[in-house]
């Protein structure tokens, strides 16, 4: 019956995963970010990154990006990897990657239509109609139409975060990152990011993968969630998987505990002899 | 992961130097990808060339007003007033020229080319960019670059035009000199090539070492505002010692 794992693995269909981590290993100055992270972004869904501050989630997107080379492991989008890639094959493929940056990262010359045909205008020779209605399609969908005149500087953090969703979608990607695109956003303006990131996922079928702390607004949007910590994948799973999980990563993580596996403090010397009291074994 | 070990200050300004050098190379290699930005490269000719015209005017206008009333002065000793525009012309084509414009340039356009670049630096648009695939060396780092080397010696002309028109307007309007003499004597004695070209050439080097000191510390600035604030003042700093020195290199030279 099982013919086909007797067959040798000839992969006719693309791979589930759109993003394959393996063995990733990052050292920062002294600190050990990633010790050996294996990781799966499977095509078409939403997959949430959360870990304590510190824990390396921005540096992950920088790895899967290209931005930054890791000290050792592979990461696979689609197949190519990225950390051997020549800098026109990693500019190949960030042609198809859409990035939401913390703080938006417009280009403060330009209007908000400006920016959001940034990319158009850089990387394909259309008519002037066709960009426009790009644009402005693009400009609908995030709700800012009407903004396409305000220059950045005029917007305020929730509509600067839009019209920089706008401009990473303008390609059509097939992968869109969002670092923390949730901070410093009033509860409106969070529950028009939570919709539109669900929308975009489910209309143009792209995958996502975003950074976040905020659980609320990640179980309302992700699929898959995994948690790092301590260099590693601490776990994963869906949103209520992981909120009644059971490791004591996941009970202070989400059970929003102060002391816990990530510890209250950081590593310093013996408190005593810092305060200049007699070590206690002295005393 | 550009911090090294930091010996001493000498080793840390080497250092610099060394960078720098390599990012002249990075520009170059971008260069080709530049011609694309045809309308950036437009953009800030006209921001470091056009925008600077007021100020390249006005001070070479009262330099050339200066230079006639000393010289004016010294040559008066001797009785040979009539070789004012002479020696003024010379003076401006030779070194005054290219070497004012030039630091004037540094304080003017070196210094906005780096906080721009450094802000956009740390407002992560040379981040966005890459992440758009577009390269910043080849849109924002190139086309000013270029700016720098286009425009330096299109404004010292004009430096040098209106300081020859401030030294007749004090030798001839004011001091009464003789209009003839002053500009017959200019015009035998001033060679095209060896005065006029020659501080062309001058200048269109300054552009180049002013350029590249100034988007160099524009794209390495730490992202922080001190970073910004530091990286705007070595831009005048180091731009002015290294052209008063290669000043003095390219006069032996072309002497």
């Amino acid at each position: 019956m099982r013919v086909a794992e007797a067959s040798p693995a000839i992969p006719v269909v693309p791979s589930r995963n759109l993003v394959e981590v393996r063995g990733l290993s990052t050292v920062l100055g002294s600190k050990t970010i990633f010790d050996g992270v294996d990781l799966d972004i499977a095509r078409g869904k939403v997959t949430a990154i959360m870990g304590p501050s510190g824990c390396g989630k921005t540096t992950l997107l920088r790895h899967i990006t290209g931005q930054r080379a890791p000290d050792a492991g592979s990461i696979r989008i689609d197949g190519a990897d990225v950390p051997r890639l020549s800098r026109q094959a990693l500019f190949d493929l960030r042609e198809k990657i859409g990035f939401l940056f913390q703080n938006s990262a417009l280009l403060t010359d330009f209007s908000v239509f400006e920016n959001v045909a940034f990319p158009l205008r850089q990387h394909l020779d259309l008519p002037e109609p066709l960009v426009r209605n790009i644009v402005l399609t693009k400009l609908q969908a995030v709700g800012l139409r009407g903004a396409a005149d305000l220059m950045p500087a005029e917007l305020s953090g929730g509509m600067a975060r839009r019209v920089a969703l706008a401009r990473a979608i303008i390609r059509d990607p097939m992968l869109i990152l969002y670092d923390e695109p949730f901070v410093g956003l009033d509860p409106i303006a969070l529950n028009q990011i939570v919709k539109l990131i669900r929308t975009l996922n489910d209309t143009l079928g792209v995958t996502s993968i975003l950074v976040a702390h905020e659980f609320s607004a990640v179980t309302r949007v992700a699929d898959h969630v995994v948690l790092l910590a301590g260099g590693r994948v601490a776990a994963q799973g869906t949103p209520s998987e992981l909120a009644h999980g059971e490791s004591p990563w996941t009970r202070q993580f989400f059970g929003g505990e102060a002391d816990g596996p990530v510890p209250f403090q950081y590593p310093a010397g013996d408190y005593a002899a810092d305060l200049g009291f007699p070590a206690a074994g002295a005393a | 992961m550009r911090r090294v070990s930091r010996p001493s200050a000498v080793g840390d300004a080497l250092a610099q130097v060394g960078a720098c050098g390599l990012f002249l190379l990075q520009i170059l290699a971008a260069l080709p990808g530049s011609l694309r930005h045809v309308r950036e490269t437009v953009r800030q000719v006209w921001f470091a060339g056009a925008m600077s015209l007021v100020i390249i005017m006005t001070c070479g206008l009262f330099v050339g007003m200066v230079l006639g009333l000393q010289l004016y002065y010294v040559l008066s000793i001797f009785g040979g007033t009539a070789a004012l525009g002479t020696v003024v012309s010379l003076s401006l084509y030779r070194e005054l020229g290219p070497v004012v414009t030039a630091l004037l340039f540094a304080g003017r356009a070196g210094t906005s080319m780096t906080a721009e670049i450094g802000l956009m630096r740390a407002t992560d648009q040379l981040d966005a960019m890459e992440m758009m695939a577009v390269d910043p060396l080849a849109y924002v780092v190139a086309p000013r670059f270029l700016a720098g080397i286009i425009a330096m010696p299109l404004l010292a002309c004009i430096f040098n035009a209106l300081g020859i028109f401030g030294a007749h307007l004090v030798g001839v309007s004011w001091l009464g000199l003789d209009n003839g003499t002053f500009w017959s004597n200019m015009t035998s004695s001033v060679d095209v090539w060896k005065d006029v070209v020659n501080g062309v050439w001058k200048s269109v080097a300054f552009g180049a070492v002013v350029a590249l000191i100034a988007v160099f510390q524009g794209y390495t600035t730490p992202p922080t505002s001190e970073g910004v604030a530091y990286a705007t003042t070595r831009t005048v700093v180091a731009s002015s010692i290294v052209v008063l020195a290669l000043d003095f290199v390219m006069t032996a030279f072309l002497m």
